[in-house]
């Protein structure tokens, strides 16, 4: 496998409360290969939102990253200065957030917005600039582009916004675009326009993209790898098609069977008892232990590492401790 | 068998999104409305489950409302085990409405936080003068417990509990007047997919426990798959076509409905392509002429862009397509 562009290890994120500090993400690894989509699944309140703000710098205060180290191309972004970071975002990391509306300015043009991008992080004329801008709205398939482009954000569709969003996080050609449940505001006709519209336009400019959403559709449908969190750890990591068909984590399995599908005959949905701990009692040991099926003693005290199993595959459950050591020997 | 509930006939709402009278006036401008809802036709048979499925704005919602009485329709009738409900007051309404109940989409808007959740599942008990005294505890206790919570709960407020438990608390007090029909708007919509199993599990076991009769409104395709008998499709306020739950899947014939199917993500990885789809749901304030669906129809043809398309039957239901009218002319 070639270098990692964007390359995740141990990273811990705290917030100190009155009543103590929460650990919102607990040691997650994981890396992503250039021009790779890694999706990342997981119910609300496991950390996946957390994991890409992090990555971005843009964590809630009091919300701090208290450990661990994230590398753009083996250069550590974490500890940069927020001069520094702000110069990376936009320009070598494109965000495509949840809301189209929280990502434009409702009191400026469309072109106002690309061009200003586009100029702070590229040394071109304001000419330059607009034609790159329409070329670039044409790309994601805004109609009539060359004329919308002086139009404000609010006469834009829900989808439209969308797509001049991922102009947006494009236009200084980034090598990674996050993506926020960047489809989770629209309906599934339109969300089936922008899923693809995403997975050409990075494999086209060989952008990496983070895709993170609770839709395990989504992911089956887009991403290359993914990785499934629980409770701010990680669960399990590996290409899609082996974790849909073949998921390791009990979590994973439950998750999947809890999905109703378009084709499957099933009566019952299988039923994970319980809920998701809250961030103030995380159970000792592995921390789905209270709602496993296999449970063992082990994992009531010892918490599982994340275990290669395969080729690009981890998994953190003591169930397969003996698969990693196989593996491990070869 | 087949004995009517529910039968909805001719439903139609119309909004007044007018500017005020001056600006009227003075802006020479006309009155506006916007039809949500036009002409809707359906039956729901004692025990069963009929899903109305549609994108945002195609008036599921409206007609969720118009049902359980909470708006009042246009025009058309709604009749309730051979009752006409629309404009009846009075102590024969009362008596219908104990006999129905609605669950909303989100379970943290929909409970009142000031109350304990014993107050709440016991307002319809008191409101239809169901019981009295410790009858009402005891009944509040046993309600607790069908849905999967414990009697002590009562006693405490809406906050203590997670998004699927409340929606379980919600049930319970649906439950508490002993209705027969329960109108169930984008029930889990607001819920993690393992938290969503559980509560459609729920929901089914109830039905075959309590011979109850759901109308269920989904935007989500595989959740209406799994839970429907029978399924109406709606767009922009109009049913495009009506078929038997699982037979929709295997054979859609509306063109709209097809789209729909096809947006689906895919969980099983069949690699197929699907075809795009093309443009957004119009403006429900100016709806294109004709059938609304012309200008994103993949077999538009002369006559859609004109006339409303008749309903015809199919093999699996009923839609309303110029196409199918023609093919099953010649």
């Amino acid at each position: 496998m070639s270098a990692p562009l964007l390359s995740v290890r141990d990273l811990i994120v705290e917030f100190p409360t009155r009543r103590g500090t929460l650990r919102a993400l607990d040691g997650l690894s994981f890396d992503i290969a250039p021009g790779e989509v890694l999706g990342m699944v997981g119910e609300s309140g496991a950390g996946k939102s957390l994991t890409g703000a992090a990555i971005i710098g843009l964590l809630e205060p009091p919300g701090r990253i208290a450990g661990g180290e994230i590398r753009l191309r083996s250069e550590r972004i974490d500890t940069l200065s927020p001069d520094a970071m702000r110069r990376i975002r936009g320009k070598r990391i494109g965000m495509v957030f949840q809301d189209p509306l929280t990502s434009l300015n409702p009191l400026y043009t469309v072109a106002r917005q690309l061009t200003e991008t586009i100029r702070t992080h590229a040394p071109v004329s304001e000419a330059e600039a607009r034609k790159r801008a329409v070329a670039l709205l044409d790309r994601v398939g805004i109609p009539a582009a060359a004329r919308r482009i002086d139009d404000y954000p609010h006469h834009f569709s829900g989808g439209m916004r969308q797509r001049v969003v991922i102009a947006l996080a494009l236009c200084a050609e980034p090598e990674l675009v996050i993506a926020d449940e960047p489809t989770t505001a629209l309906d599934v006709s339109v969300q089936a326009q922008i899923i693809d519209l995403i997975k050409e336009i990075c494999a086209e400019r060989g952008a990496s993209v983070l895709l993170i959403t609770h839709d395990m559709g989504v992911i089956a449908e887009t991403a290359d790898r993914v990785a499934v969190l629980y409770a701010g750890r990680l669960a399990e990591i590996g290409p899609v098609r082996e974790v849909i068909t073949n998921a390791a984590h009990p979590y994973t399995r439950g998750l999947m069977g809890s999905i109703p599908t378009l084709t499957q005959e099933t009566d019952r949905l299988v039923q994970i008892p319980g809920a998701m701990p809250r961030l103030t009692a995380i159970p000792q040991g592995c921390a789905f232990n209270p709602r496993c099926r296999e449970v063992m003693d082990r994992c009531r005290t010892d918490r599982p590492e994340a275990l290669t199993t395969g080729e690009g595959r981890q998994v953190a459950c003591w169930l397969h401790a003996d698969d990693a050591q196989e593996a491990a020997r070869g | 068998m087949a004995e009517p509930l529910l039968q909805v006939q001719g439903l139609g709402r119309r909004f007044d999104i007018s500017r005020p009278w001056l600006n009227r006036v003075l802006e020479r401008q006309d009155r506006q409305f916007l039809t949500a809802v036009a002409d809707v036709d359906f039956t729901i048979n004692r025990g069963e489950t009929y899903a109305l499925v549609g994108e945002s704005g195609s008036g599921k919602s409206t007609i969720a409302k118009m049902v359980v009485g909470l708006l009042p329709p246009t025009s058309g009738r709604i009749v309730f085990d051979g009752q006409v409900m629309a404009g009846t007051e009075g102590a024969s309404m009362r008596a219908l409405r104990r006999r129905f109940q609605m669950i909303f989409q989100d379970p943290f808007a929909s409970l009142n936080p000031r109350w304990r959740v014993g107050e709440i599942i016991a307002e319809p008990i008191h409101r239809f003068g169901l019981l009295r005294g410790s009858a009402v505890t005891n009944r509040v206790g046993e309600l607790l417990e069908t849905v999967g919570l414990s009697a002590q709960d009562a006693e405490k407020y809406p906050h203590e509990f997670s998004g699927g438990q409340r929606q379980r608390i919600a049930i319970a007090r649906a439950l508490s007047s002993k209705p027969e029909f329960i109108v169930c708007d984008e029930p889990t919509s607001a819920l993690d997919v393992s938290v969503q199993a559980q509560i459609l599990n729920l929901m089914r076991d109830l039905q075959d426990e309590l011979g109850l009769t759901y109308l269920f409104i989904s935007h989500d395709l595989s959740v209406v798959r799994h839970m429907a008998n029978r399924i109406g499709v709606l767009y922009l306020g109009r049913l495009v076509e009506e078929a038997e739950g699982k037979a929709l899947f295997r054979a859609a014939h509306h063109p709209y409905t097809r789209m729909l199917l096809d947006a689906v993500p895919d969980l099983a990885l069949s690699g197929r392509r699907r075809q795009p789809v093309e443009g957004e749901i119009p403006n429900p304030i100016d709806p294109p002429p004709g059938c609304s669906f012309h200008p994103r129809c993949p077999l538009v043809m002369d006559r859609c862009r004109t006339g409303t398309p008749p309903v015809i039957a199919t093999q699996t239901g009923r839609a309303a397509c110029h196409a199918l009218t023609l093919a099953a002319d010649v």
